[in-house]
């Protein structure tokens, strides 16, 4: 590959804090990875886990999601839904063959724009190295139906 | 009615429907069911298009065989019902999609204990014998659902379906090809419930607040009270009703057999969502690092999430299977493979 591959990150932001810490970023000039497309949400507990499902499957090559503090959400609690729906979706992402990196979620605070430039730019680095997911095309398709099988028998037979 | 990846239950949930099998037998003539009467595939070849009123689907479409006979049936057949969980959303064949072909190949032909194959020889679709060419169906990566394959008229959901169900879908179905009545719109979900299987449990139900999860063997549940508030996992609250909430009502979770809501893409996600509600650990004044930790220890009490959660719907899920390569393994536990423990 001859050009650097840029990872898509489809960020989930709380409207109340991380949506503004991302203006506050843009505003004061800070220079951050590209790579995310933010969605402004109400609040973490907006986030359906078939949100970040569907990002993943349609071409997102990472999730993040970025709300209020814990103790800070303007709905008191939802930031904790928020996280155990996280904690228990990325459990079950490992099993379906999504690392751990692809999901995140951050806290930040409307003052805290430098915060989440840096977990952008982190994450971006950490989906730069592993590669892109395109779960569509890499594990959606060719697999077998009308198709010849991924793992052709045969290669089976000979690999063992 | 046709059996494809599939345990069979269908077929013989069928029966279930006892002496209104009479009035079945009265309206229709069979003209295609392998497991009660002698049909090969070449009399279905033989029919004209559309032959067949009614054909009942049963099963996944894991391998070509079932593939094809999908189309043939499709191609045949004036309506085609994807009978059950199999055919309507995967079911417990489609778990298969949380692992691959090969490492199922290897299992079932190489490491299981009870093999000796010392030649390492594996199924092929295409075999040569001294008596000639031998062609045997290909087995998929993925196990799909029938809709995934061919368009499909009506879907009745359950595993298997229940008798009075499938006695009132045969019997609308009857009088709309006898006397002139109305089918239900095509696409439709048929004899099940429109509410959540919640509704239809009579178990007492206050607010749901657990610490952890049991795995049915560590505890007792309480006979009159709501099994997820007891900690066991119930997916009552994500599950189509339509079967009278049977699993809960004698101590047993329901397992989610009814499929996803009306409006709902992901059965396994909605239920996640659900979780997030009802286990009650880690508050806002708590420090962040120790939140999550507690929060993590919780879940992990819930064993398989994925296996759970999409115990019936792997097939129609957002990601609908595993990646064949698992991923690369960052989280300390590999991933892909095999279901966690
Ligand atoms: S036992 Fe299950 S189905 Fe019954 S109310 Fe509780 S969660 Fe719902
Ligand atoms: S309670 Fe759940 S698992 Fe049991 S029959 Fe009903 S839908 Fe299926
Ligand atoms: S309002 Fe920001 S996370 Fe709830």
């Amino acid at each position: 590959m001859s050009e650097q591959y840029e990872p898509v990150i489809v960020g989930f932001l709380c409207n109340w804090c991380s949506y503004r810490a991302a203006d506050l970023a843009g505003t004061s000039r800070l220079h951050y990875a590209p790579n995310m497309r933010p969605i402004r949400v109400m609040c973490t507990a907006r986030i359906e886990p078939q949100f970040v499902l569907k990002a993943l499957r349609d071409g997102a090559d990472g999730v993040l999601i970025a709300g209020c503090h814990p103790g800070e959400c303007h709905y008191v609690e939802g930031n904790i839904k928020a996280l155990r729906r996280h904690i228990l979706l990325k459990q079950m992402l490992r099993q379906l063959g999504v690392e751990e990196e692809r999901v995140q979620i951050v806290w930040a605070s409307a003052s805290e724009g430098n915060l989440l430039a840096q977990a952008v730019d982190r994450m971006t680095e950490e989906l730069r190295d592993l590669g892109p997911l395109r779960w569509k095309q890499t594990v959606l398709s060719g697999n077998g139906h009308g198709k010849p099988a991924s793992v052709a028998p045969t290669a089976v037979a000979e690999e063992v | 009615m046709y059996w494809a990846a599939s345990c069979g239950g269908c077929e013989i949930s069928v029966l279930n429907i006892g002496d209104k099998l009479l009035d079945v037998d009265a309206a229709y003539d069979v003209a295609f069911w392998p497991v009660a009467a002698d049909f090969k595939y070449d009399d279905v070849r033989g029919y004209p298009d559309g032959y067949i009123d009614v054909c009942l689907y049963n099963g996944a479409v894991r391998n070509s065989e079932n593939e094809e006979m999908a189309h043939l049936l499709r191609q045949k057949s004036k309506v085609l019902v994807a009978f059950g969980s199999c055919a309507y959303e995967g079911c417990i064949p489609a778990l298969a999609n949380l692992t691959t072909k090969e490492a199922i190949f290897r299992s079932v032909y190489q490491d299981n204990p009870s093999i000796d194959n010392p030649d390492g020889v594996f199924p092929q679709p295409v075999s040569e014998v001294p008596e000639g060419v031998l062609h045997i169906p290909e087995f998929y990566e993925t196990v799909k659902s029938l809709d995934q394959v061919v368009p499909v008229d009506y879907t009745i959901p359950g595993c298997p379906p229940e008798p009075e169900q499938i006695w009132a879908v045969l019997e609308a179905v009857t009088a709309a090809l006898t006397a002139g009545a109305e089918l239900p719109p095509a696409g439709s979900i048929v004899g099940a419930g429109t509410v959540a299987v919640c509704e239809e449990c009579s178990l007492e139900k206050n607010e749901k607040t657990i610490e952890r999860f049991y795995r049915p063997y560590e505890i007792t549940p309480e006979p009159e009270l709501c099994l997820l508030e007891q900690g066991i996992l119930c997916m009552g609250p994500a599950t189509r009703g339509g079967c009278g909430a049977l699993c809960p009502q004698v101590g047993m979770g329901c397992r989610g057999c009814y499929g996803p809501l009306d409006d709902v893409e992901d059965q396994g996600a909605k239920m996640l969502s659900a979780i997030a509600s009802v286990v009650d650990v880690g508050a806002p004044d708590e420090e962040e690092a120790e939140l999550e930790e507690k929060i993590a220890a919780a879940m992990d009490t819930l064993a398989d999430p994925a296996g759970t959660f999409y115990r019936f719907s792997m097939s129609k899920s957002l990601l609908q299977r595993a990646r064949p390569d698992g991923g690369r393994p960052t989280g300390g536990r590999p991933t892909g493979g095999r279901p966690a423990e």
